[in-house]
């Protein structure tokens, strides 16, 4: 079923004018119900299983549940996903748990300064250098052939 | 007609895509269209955050060159990507991504991405080339970058916009047309210049789960061909479309095995415990230069597999436990580094594939696998065409001025052989191995040299209305065809009067599978195979006008099929027109089972004009010894 919504846990995600779930999709799967108010996947077969849905939810209302042609049933991996870092629950078919902890990005949200610091270094629109480098290379010159 | 309102935006520079190579291109044109008072536009047909083949993440960073360092030259990465694809590549084009690569990756570092340090602070290579991340959160961060510039210098993104088809004036790009995929919304986009990055192409061929994981594809199921049909429509040549990827991976889950191989040092072997890269040296010596070169070659080490496989001494397993052990078993003598250095391998493994391949960890959990007690399958997977890792696919593009052979320039770098169009990522052929951060440093590039084209060419190219309505009336046609038809029978899918994307998919992946190499035919096909695939190729073409949507995401599976469709064609043509086998590990001419370097060591070229299509060689120009 790949992602799949636990119906008593998503809201729809009211007073939003679309859903967390549909918004990040990359595949276009995730739909409101809007009678409902409940999200869905429409096209399970269709899913990567990238987990964006599942990352992204306000409610953590969005689980996965492995492909059923090839996965044995049982296991689980639940994503808890920070500023800094994401934890993960990896519960195995047998009943053991594990759990993850790794870093995901070391600068705040929204941050991300275009130039990453070293400035307009190259002003020439004709010249081989792209706007930070040779700066941005850590060289001092950009590499070339002889022709 | 389906009552689509028209959206018009005219732009100077119009980047389709937003996967690394789009988000490259945004950061480098924002800079240098803004000081040059330009306006860039960029539309993705999904959420940037989370588009293109790194929506999920990754846990390596493919493509550092490490010039700084000394340990490496460009011409080193050259000599490396040459081999790896046989001989055939564009060396200006590898060259100049390869001399870029490196201020990516320091930029996404300055960005905020994780990359693993040593002690001394320096970089983890994974493998010569590569290194290791923490790369959850890889595109949001490119992604982030990317807008920041967008916003910053006052240009504009749009999200949900399916770009599907160019727009000409005569010669010259002119911009592209596309639907909304949330409203009722026709997009005219006008521009000077246009960047087609929309990626490579997933389910051209019958994958192997064909149950719930259809969509567990190695390479995204969004990635659809739509860079391939844009600029073979537009009159684009093509190059290398039949250098398609076959990636071997962990079975099913299709895990990575970087890590396996290059960091843990892991060997493959068979059911009878041996070991095709030892036991079938030999065969190597069969291809030519390219079988004694180190590293051997991607599609060599593949074929060496598969002939287990053909010889039924599979499963092929990773040995996981001998290689977690060999490197613990270094600190047998003192239990608590031991201990400590088992748990951090764990880690190392597990987040493997949590970064990048989630459903690999699902299905080691769900098979109560613990690598460092037990093997794990691995196994070839279905084609792709993704000219940005060991595949080749895409347009023929213009070198940089200071590096290509005069044959190889024409005035802008990464210019497809159509005025205007610029190409990156997966888009671009022959410039194999640049992955996400050299995709990223391509984008720059070509983000730069469109500015460039667009100072020296400023004026808007003519787009016709009358065109323009035509255009959109095709497009649209799938929604009218369900409107009118639809309430002819007890189900929406079935239907004399027109078929759905899905079933229409399904067609396609039974031609090339069964005719065109794929899986269940061992990777190989002859002459008569792809004669076949033709003939039942065009009668798929021909029922695509039957095509019929019900809302608007199955208008855009509607159009990601007729992409795939033409991506299929042009790779049967130029696999037809090759007649000879250089890659065997990625497909198998039965007919020329050998490597003819003396008739084919040359790039074929296609081109699509008119309904029909050219053929070519070109010389392959060497610019590094």
């Amino acid at each position: 079923m790949p992602s799949y919504v636990i119906l008593e846990k998503c809201d729809g995600c009211k007073g939003q004018d679309k859903t967390a779930c549909m918004y990040i999709c990359p595949n276009d799967l995730m739909v409101l119900d809007k009678e409902k108010m409940k999200a869905w996947n429409r096209a399970p077969e269709m899913c990567w299983e990238c987990y964006n849905c599942v990352k992204i939810c306000p409610q953590q209302a969005i689980d996965v549940r492995g492909y059923a042609d090839f996965v044995p049933m049982g296991a689980s991996c639940v994503p808890l996903r920070g500023s800094e870092d994401i934890m993960w629950t990896v519960k195995f078919r047998s009943g053991q748990v594990k759990r993850f902890k790794f870093p995901i990005r070391k600068t705040a949200e929204g941050t991300a300064v275009p130039d990453g610091g070293y400035g307009e270094v190259t002003t020439d629109l004709a010249s081989q250098c792209l706007y930070n480098e040779p700066a941005a290379l850590k060289l001092d010159a950009l590499p070339t052939v002889k022709k | 007609m389906a009552n689509f309102e028209n959206v018009e935006v005219t732009t100077d520079i119009l980047l389709c895509g937003g996967g690394m190579a789009a988000c490259g291109a945004a950061v480098e044109a924002a800079y240098w269209a803004a000081k040059n008072n330009l306006k860039v536009t960029l539309v993705d047909k999904a959420a940037m955050d989370r588009s293109g083949a790194v929506a999920m993440g990754l846990s390596a960073i493919n493509q550092y060159v490490d010039i700084n360092s000394g340990n490496n030259t460009v011409e080193d990465y050259v000599r490396y990507v040459r081999n790896d694809l046989m001989g055939i590549a564009r060396e200006d084009l590898v060259y100049d991504i390869a001399r870029h690569v490196d201020s990516s990756v320091h930029l996404f570092e300055k960005w905020g991405l994780p990359i693993w340090l040593d002690a001394d602070g320096k970089y983890v290579h994974e493998g010569r080339w590569q290194l290791m991340i923490n790369g959850e959160s890889y595109k949001v961060i490119v992604a982030e970058a990317a807008k920041n510039a967008l916003v910053k210098y006052g240009h504009e993104y749009f999200e949900r916009v399916f770009i599907t088809t160019p727009l000409m004036d005569g010669d010259r790009v002119a911009g592209a047309v596309g639907f909304s995929t949330r409203e009722d919304k026709f997009y005219i986009f006008k521009a000077k210049a246009v960047l087609a990055a929309m990626g490579g192409a997933v389910h051209v061929f019958k994958p192997r789960s064909t149950g719930e994981g259809l969509g567990r594809a190695w390479y995204p199921p969004w990635n659809s061909g739509s860079s391939l049909y844009f600029t073979l429509i537009a009159g684009a040549e093509q190059t290398c479309q039949e250098v398609r990827f076959i990636p071997v991976r962990f079975k099913d889950g299709y895990g990575p095995v970087g890590a396996w191989f290059l960091l843990f040092k892991s060997r493959a072997t068979n059911a009878f415990g041996g070991e095709y890269m030892v036991e079938r040296k030999d065969e190597l010596a069969k291809w030519g230069e390219y079988g004694k070169v180190k590293p051997i070659p991607a599609n060599l080490r593949n074929y060496l597999g598969m002939l287990d496989e053909f010889e039924g001494k599979g499963p092929i397993f990773m040995r996981t436990e001998e290689a977690i052990q060999k490197i613990a078993n270094a600190l047998k003598d003192d239990p608590k580094a031991y201990k400590k250095k088992m748990k951090e391998l764990e880690a190392e493994a597990w987040e493997d594939f949590l970064d990048m391949t989630i459903s690999q960890a699902i299905l080691w959990a769900g098979t109560n696998v613990q690598p460092e007690e037990k093997a794990s399958e691995i196994a070839a997977a279905e084609p792709y065409f993704i000219g940005s890792h060991s595949g080749a696919s895409g347009a023929w593009v213009s070198g940089p001025k200071d590096l290509a052979p005069k044959e190889y320039f024409w005035g802008y770098e990464y210019m497809s052989t159509v005025k205007g169009l610029f190409c990156a990522g997966d888009a671009t052929g022959a410039s194999s191995h640049k992955f996400s951060s050299g995709s990223h440093a391509e984008g720059r590039a070509a983000g730069k040299a469109m500015v460039r084209f667009v100072v020296e060419n400023n004026t808007q190219p003519k787009v016709d209305a009358a065109n323009v309505e035509t255009l959109k009336k095709e497009i649209l046609k799938p929604m009218d065809l369900f409107v009118e038809f639809g309430a002819k029978s007890s189900d929406p899918n079935i239907n004399p009067e027109f078929m759905k994307p899905k079933m229409f998919m399904f067609r396609l992946q039974k031609i090339m599978d069964e005719y065109a190499a794929g899986v269940t035919s061992g990777f190989k096909t002859n002459k008569a195979k792809l004669e076949r695939a033709l003939e039942l190729l065009n009668w798929l073409k021909e029922d695509s006008e039957k095509l019929a949507a019900e809302d608007l995401h199955e208008l855009m599976r509607c159009h990601e099929n007729i992409q795939r469709m033409y991506q299929a064609e042009v790779h049967v043509r130029t696999i037809l027109f090759r007649e000879e086998t250089r890659w065997p590990g990625y497909y198998f001419r039965n007919d020329f089972p050998a490597i003819d370097e003396a008739n084919w060591k040359v790039f074929v070229n296609a081109t699509y004009k008119n309904g029909a299509w050219e053929m070519k060689k070109v010389p392959v120009l060497s610019i590094v010894n």
